[in-house]
């Protein structure tokens, strides 16, 4: 039986809970984006009164099941259960008023709002005169936040607040709606120690008060210490729910990796050159800091980390996006200053970034227009003018070799597949003779065929001599690919890697620390 | 149009480009619509020929030339995703300094008596200058302390129609030479026009500068990401735009045979009107110069085909704001319909 949100609410408000064994409960669920699985047949369950950990390497599906349940996503198939009753949820407004609140990593408040107003929003409470009653809402917030133990003045604007009050802000709304499941996605990512401790007495009360709260984190000791129950999930499948005085970090370890490298990567082993890309110390303030590495020709360096490790910092300031604060760089053996990517370009280096669709695709326009922008700026200009011919025939040639599906040049970009648009960008840079490329994730979202091409297009660049850096999520790919892996934790380098020694659990032990 | 390119399993096999039907198709669709519109309704109810009659073609075109100089320059800026609101006033400035170096020394009340009779393209070259450098302080404000173009503009529109009035006190410049007048009389600013239309658009789409023009307006993180000087070139673009400004300016005062500080009001919401009808997306990373001839045409067209048809002026302006807004609705439709698998 599908019951409407309406029904439900009408049930929450009379207080007829339906006593269920879960609290919220998922089976079978299914999510698929153009090109990868991001979910199969995954389930999962939340107590009342409980806190419950979602582990998994980035990639596992823990954000995509987190957003099913938060209303964002639509699976594709499955059911969700909230107290037993199987509930569709259609949007994260639909979710709140079931009961279910998410406290996102990117906190959605108001930032030129009160704390009271950002609260009550939508909810606020009025006079007699329909206007809002302001000396209600602060006494409303007043009494929340002390029943929560959180001491801020719900009078100042939310710009004014420190994450991590933020963050309490959030918790705070997101309790004000009664409800019964909260999703926290990596809250402590932004907070010092004392701030989580605070953090993590909150949420001691609320579980105390019959809340479920699904809890996401990356931090091992961190599940030890809050959480009751943890889920975990690898390459969008569901491997297993334990309790977490049962099992040991190794365990989690092993069961967050622990698959084999199943597919084949073409890793040839070539003659490494010298060194081509010496970083001393590199600092960006607040991001990274004292990074250190050398890179030689023909060699690939992997760099590993969790999301938000300062991996894809470290590879825009190596490019001139955000320069650096403080450190070197050298190429070639000379200190250059790359201060703006025209600079590193010039210097012949090369980087395909992390988000095709924000900083690497012109969507709007043609493959052609897209492959050549690099390029323009030394070659295959007279007087200014563009020498359409030859640049035709040299992006027609790319393509052919880097086997682009589309129907011709002319095709916008955007109608083409996550692979080809990759395709399309490592022909952008490709053309550019780098010396030194910087791939970040370069086979994120995109088909097992496409991922192969692209490492053998990898392994061929090495092979000529080029030296590339490549930061990856995916264990297989960083251990299948890599020279020497760099794994990095929260902003510093944890520890380096060689070829023959690098394991699955030794990177996650640089990663997880 | 719309190929599904992932379930296209060939890689591109020919080397033979195919042509496209050129976006501007609809639009001169739309234009040839209006004209016969006009046709129909002129045999109606005046009981004569719109379109065949050379001396209105000729008019029809003859008074949107101006704006049309304006929209080449426009046009640019918006396929950046910015905006120019400024080149109307840039426009009187520019009319003003010109036509005071452009007296005559038959003329009594000569604004520098000293300065009278100087060949024609000292007061055309000043007028480029002023143009060229309204727009480089546009230019540089966006770039370098990163204000939206709509705010940088709006202060160059209103600071420029001050220095139009502060310049001779709100008196009008007048007493013109001959030499400087020429160029605003008979079909000149139509040619200057389409001169002007015809070297942008040779170097929107076959120059770097007109690829990174693109590039930028497409999605200007990953341009700077693929080592375009994002600064440098806006400037260079606006610049522009403040350069052809200042042209217009010059035919203006020229055309008028004399300068007065409130010419070119509003001129710069022709000209995006002109642009945006021309299919040029204010979103940035789309448009042509073809498209705005034809979008600056249609505006052309409308007026003069009111004037024609002895429609009230009033009914006028309701009837164009409305065709603007309509360009723009379908222009949304179809960025929408192109963008879908």
């Amino acid at each position: 039986m599908v019951v409407s949100p309406s029904t439900m609410a009408a049930v929450r408000h009379s207080g007829a809970v339906p006593n269920a064994e879960y609290l919220l409960s998922a089976e079978g669920v299914r999510k698929e984006f153009p090109g990868v699985v991001a979910l199969d047949d995954v389930q999962f369950q939340l107590k009342r009164g409980t806190v419950h950990a979602l582990m998994g390497e980035n990639g596992a599906g823990k954000s995509t099941l987190m957003k099913i349940l938060a209303g964002i996503y639509i699976p594709d198939k499955g059911e969700v259960r909230l107290k037993g009753v199987e509930i569709q949820l259609k949007s994260p407004l639909d979710a709140l008023e079931n009961g279910i609140a998410m406290i996102h990593q990117e906190l959605n408040l108001m930032p030129y709002m009160t704390v009271a107003e950002n609260i009550w929003i939508r909810r606020e409470p009025k006079n007699r005169f329909g206007f809002v009653d302001h000396a209600a809402m602060f006494r409303q917030t007043d009494e929340l936040f002390q029943r929560l133990n959180i001491d801020i003045d719900p009078e100042i604007q939310v710009r004014e607040l420190s994450v991590a009050n933020r963050q309490m802000v959030e918790i705070a709304k997101a309790v004000s709606y009664n409800s019964d499941v909260l999703i926290m996605d990596e809250p402590t990512s932004a907070l010092t120690e004392r701030e989580v401790e605070h953090l993590f007495r909150i949420i001691r009360d609320l579980r105390a008060q019959g809340i479920g709260i699904v809890y996401i984190t990356h931090k091992m000791n961190e599940l030890f210490e809050i959480a009751d129950e943890f889920s975990v999930f690898r390459d969008g499948r569901y491997i297993g729910t334990h309790a977490s005085t049962d099992v040991t970090r190794d365990d989690i370890i092993r069961m967050m990796v622990g698959r084999e490298i199943t597919q084949m990567f073409p890793k040839e082993e070539v003659p490494i050159g010298d060194v081509v890309l010496s970083v001393k110390n590199l600092t960006l303030n607040n991001v990274f800091h004292d990074v250190s590495f050398d890179v030689r020709s023909g060699e690939i360096l992997g760099v590993a980390g969790l999301v938000g490790s300062g991996r894809s910092n470290v590879a825009e300031t190596l490019f001139g996006v955000t320069p650096a604060t403080s450190g070197t760089i050298e190429l070639f053996g000379k200190k250059t200053d790359i201060v703006s990517p025209t600079v590193a370009i010039q210097n012949r280096m090369a980087f395909l970034t992390e988000d095709r669709k924000d900083t690497g695709c012109l969507l709007i326009l043609s493959v052609l227009e897209n492959m050549q922008i690099a390029v323009l700026q030394d070659r295959f200009v007279k007087g200014g003018f563009v020498q359409e011919g030859s640049i035709e025939a040299t992006c027609e040639d790319m393509a052919k070799k880097l086997r682009v599906k589309t129907p011709n040049l002319d095709e916008r970009v955007e109608n083409l597949s996550g692979g080809n648009q990759q395709k399309v960008l490592i022909g952008r840079w490709l053309l550019t003779n780098p010396k030194i490329l910087i791939l970040d994730e370069p086979t994120r979202g995109i088909d097992v065929g496409a991922k192969a091409e692209i490492h053998r297009l990898v392994t061929e660049m090495a092979r000529s001599g080029v030296a590339v850096i490549m930061i990856s999520s995916e264990m297989p790919e960083v251990l299948g690919m890599s020279d020497r892996i760099m794994v990095m934790h929260e902003g510093r380098v944890t520890g380096f890697l060689n070829r023959d020694e690098a394991t699955q659990i030794k990177v996650m032990e640089l990663a997880a620390q | 149009m719309n190929t599904n390119a992932a379930e296209a399993t060939a890689p591109l096999a020919t080397r033979a480009r195919r042509r496209r039907v050129p976006p501007e198709l609809s639009i001169f669709l739309v234009l040839i619509g209006i004209a016969l519109i006009y046709e129909i309704l002129g045999w109606i109810f005046i009981g004569q020929s719109f379109l065949f009659n050379s001396q209105r073609l000729t008019i029809m075109i003859l008074q949107v030339s101006v704006i049309g100089i304006i929209a080449v320059g426009v046009t640019q800026v918006i396929i950046t995703g910015g905006i120019d609101l400024s080149s109307g006033s840039v426009v009187g400035m520019t009319a003003m300094i010109a036509a005071s170096f452009a007296q005559a020394s038959t003329w009594p009340r000569a604004l520098y008596p000293s300065l009278t009779d100087l060949p024609f393209f000292i007061p055309i070259g000043v007028g480029l200058l002023i143009g060229l450098a309204a727009g480089f302080i546009n230019g540089q404000l966006i770039a370098r302390t990163k204000i939206p173009p709509f705010i940088a503009t709006l202060g160059m529109m209103v600071s420029a129609r001050g220095i139009s009035k502060w310049y001779t006190k709100g008196q009008p410049v007048s007493g013109l030479t001959d030499q400087f007048n020429f160029i605003g009389t008979g079909i000149w600013p139509v040619i200057v026009f389409l001169v002007v239309a015809l070297i942008f658009h040779i170097a929107l789409r076959s120059t770097r500068y007109g690829k990174f023009t693109y590039a930028i307006g497409a999605n200007l993180q990953a341009a700077r990401v693929s080592g375009i000087n994002i600064e440098a070139h806006l400037i260079k673009v606006y610049a522009i735009a403040g350069l052809l400004a200042g042209l217009a300016g010059v035919v203006t005062a020229a055309r008028a045979q004399t300068a007065q500080a409130g010419m070119g009001v509003m001129y710069e919401l022709d000209a995006i009107a002109a642009t945006v009808i021309g299919g040029t997306s204010l979103t940035g990373g789309v448009g042509r110069i073809t498209g705005t001839v034809i979008g600056t045409i249609i505006l052309g067209v409308m007026t003069s085909g009111f004037t024609f048809l002895r429609v009230d002026a009033y009914y006028q302006e309701i009837v164009k704001g409305l065709i603007i807004v309509a360009a723009v609705v379908i222009d949304v439709y179809r960025q929408k319909k192109r963008a879908k698998h």
